[in-house]
């Protein structure tokens, strides 16, 4: 569990994060998207003990970090932005250096273990230096397993992974999020979209907002809009559709299909469907039309974006 | 105490693979043994031409030990910390469950270790001596006093190269920074001493020189000098852990 309060940090005079408060539970993993420098690496050092907050602070698997940081340590694996590794030692000694310094009890058994979750078994004895990027991010990511951590806090995971070990990753973050909490970072909004029960969006310091990202999308449309594709024309549609209450902003795409807006909680879409089937049209397609991730998380993170609705003055 | 021989553990290993250790540990046993060669050599001519002998002891050979160490200590200490703040593993152990002065004197018992290593090779001069060129062998008390010695100033040497390898992102510097230290403690800071008419006793007292030369490598223990090293080395190894504490606040 992690519970962040008003965590503020300042560099100097440049305030990294402001005011940031939020929650992830046991069970859930909690992405935390945001351009570069919204403050994003900064949260996570002040959450796993490597540096204190200026002002506020927070609770991870129930210790407080700046009074437990080192029970705080104990049970949090972590996996930096880069990862750190030391290339003149092998994946086994390294791995075993760290089980040490986590006082593992069965410390080679435990390291056997985090290696065959990020499948590098076979790389165990091959020198770090030896490692392509992709590899050392997987050694990266056992070191953060190693101790079956209660809070796994990762710092753009899976950066430099191959599309197969990407998959693989997220399969491995995916199960130990059934049991334990998860914080992740990611730029890649689909991974966010695919691994997280909740995202937050922080942009300069602050978050702007959180939710599951189903919720975020639903939420920032406002109004909703649907594609409608017939076979044939579907411009001669339009003075049937277009005479639907609750209709607006109708336009015939380049592909042919029409595209309309209608209110969130009035959805439309059986009328129109019964409307087209009524003007003898063979109905191909009528579905809604979804803002990604991408346009949500630029909408939010422009300059002047406002805070929409349910967002957390954190 | 556990976390604290893990990572010495690891520097330990680490000297043994790194080139800088090499010629480090190469340069102080080789200087060493030419300069054994050469107190050999002005033995037996002293005998030859004037019949007078004055057997070498440990503290003729000793004596050189200071000056190797003001150069050997900022290599072998200069990326303890520097390096690994460096390449980012300092988040790594700063955000594991290790204490910041567990970390500390685990960088500094490494790099003892690998000294005491070389100084425990050192240990073949006296056995030379005292087996087959010294008769009826060396002084082993002087021997003991200088060892002891030589292991005081070592401790205290390195953990001021500890403390500013934790105070530095860059080894070079911290190499300068080290050696420049060291030099001040070690020869300028007594100085005031031979200039000034009254009041340089305190210079003198300061001086790391005066206790190594004057106490341990004379042949004379006495505790102030052992509490002298002891205490640089406890500010050492506080200033180092006071420095890794103030970069969590940075």
């Amino acid at each position: 569990m992690i519970r962040a309060i008003g965590l503020t940090k300042d560099y100097g005079s440049r305030r990294a994060i402001e005011n940031l408060s939020f929650e992830a539970k046991q069970g859930e993993v909690v992405g935390f998207l945001g351009p570069n420098g919204a403050g994003k690496t900064t949260t996570m050092r002040i959450l796993t003990g490597f540096m204190p907050p200026t002002y506020g602070t927070a609770e991870v698997a129930g210790f407080d970090i700046m009074n437990e940081s080192i029970e705080v340590r104990r049970r949090v694996g972590y996996l930096p932005e880069t990862v750190p590794l030391y290339p003149d030692m092998t994946v086994f000694e390294y791995l075993k250096f760290m089980a040490d310094l986590r006082h593992i009890p069965d410390a080679e058994e435990m390291v056997d273990d985090a290696l065959e979750m990020v499948r590098m078994t076979q790389r165990a004895e091959g020198y770090i230096a030896n490692l392509s990027k992709g590899m050392r991010q997987r050694v990266g990511l056992a070191q953060a397993l190693l101790h079956r951590p209660e809070v796994l806090i990762l710092d753009e995971p899976t950066i430099g992974l191959d599309p197969a070990q990407v998959v693989e990753v997220r399969s491995v973050i995916r199960e130990i999020g059934k049991e334990r909490t998860v914080l992740l970072s990611t730029h890649i909004l689909s991974e966010a979209q695919q691994l997280c029960d909740r995202v937050l969006i922080i942009n300069k310091g602050r978050i702007v907002t959180e939710d599951s990202p189903e919720n975020l999308q639903a939420r920032l449309m406002g109004a909703e809009r649907a594609v409608l594709r017939v076979k044939g024309e579907a411009e001669d549609l339009l003075p049937t559709v277009s005479k639907i209450k609750g209709i607006q902003d109708i336009k015939v795409r380049a592909d042919g299909a029409l595209e309309f807006q209608f209110a969130s909680g009035m959805d439309v879409r059986p009328e129109v469907a019964k409307a087209v089937v009524k003007a003898n049209f063979d109905l191909l397609e009528l579905s809604p039309i979804t803002l990604s991730l991408e346009e949500i998380f630029l909408e939010l993170t422009r300059d002047n974006a406002p805070v929409k609705k349910g967002a957390r003055d954190a | 105490m556990r976390n604290i021989w893990t990572i010495a553990n690891r520097e330990y290993k680490h000297y043994f693979i790194s080139p800088i250790a090499y010629i480090v540990a190469l340069l102080i046993l080789l200087v060493l043994g030419i300069y054994f060669l050469l107190i050999l050599f002005q033995v037996a001519s002293s005998a030859y031409y004037m019949g007078t002998t004055t057997p070498p002891s440990t503290d003729d050979i000793l004596g050189l030990m200071p000056f190797l160490l003001l150069f050997a200590v900022p290599a072998l200490t200069m990326r303890l910390l520097a390096d690994e703040h460096r390449a980012g593993t300092l988040e790594l152990l700063l955000t594991s469950p290790v204490h910041d002065w567990e970390l500390i004197i685990g960088k500094w018992l490494g790099a003892f270790l690998f000294l005491l290593t070389i100084i425990g090779i050192t240990l073949i001069f006296p056995i030379i001596l005292n087996y087959w060129l010294v008769e009826p062998g060396i002084d082993q008390v002087l021997m003991l006093s200088n060892y002891l010695g030589l292991i005081l100033l070592i401790a205290a040497f390195l953990s001021i190269g500890t403390a500013i390898s934790a105070l530095f992102k860059n080894q070079i510097a911290a190499l300068f920074a080290t050696m420049v230290t060291l030099f001040f403690f070690w020869y300028l800071i007594g100085w005031p001493a031979y200039v000034m008419q009254s009041g340089g006793e305190i210079f003198r007292y300061l001086s790391m020189s005066t206790h190594f030369f004057d106490g341990f490598l004379s042949g004379s223990v006495s505790l102030g000098d052992i509490i002298y090293y002891i205490s640089w080395t406890v500010l050492g190894l506080f200033v180092g852990t006071a420095a890794i504490e103030m970069r969590r606040w940075q």
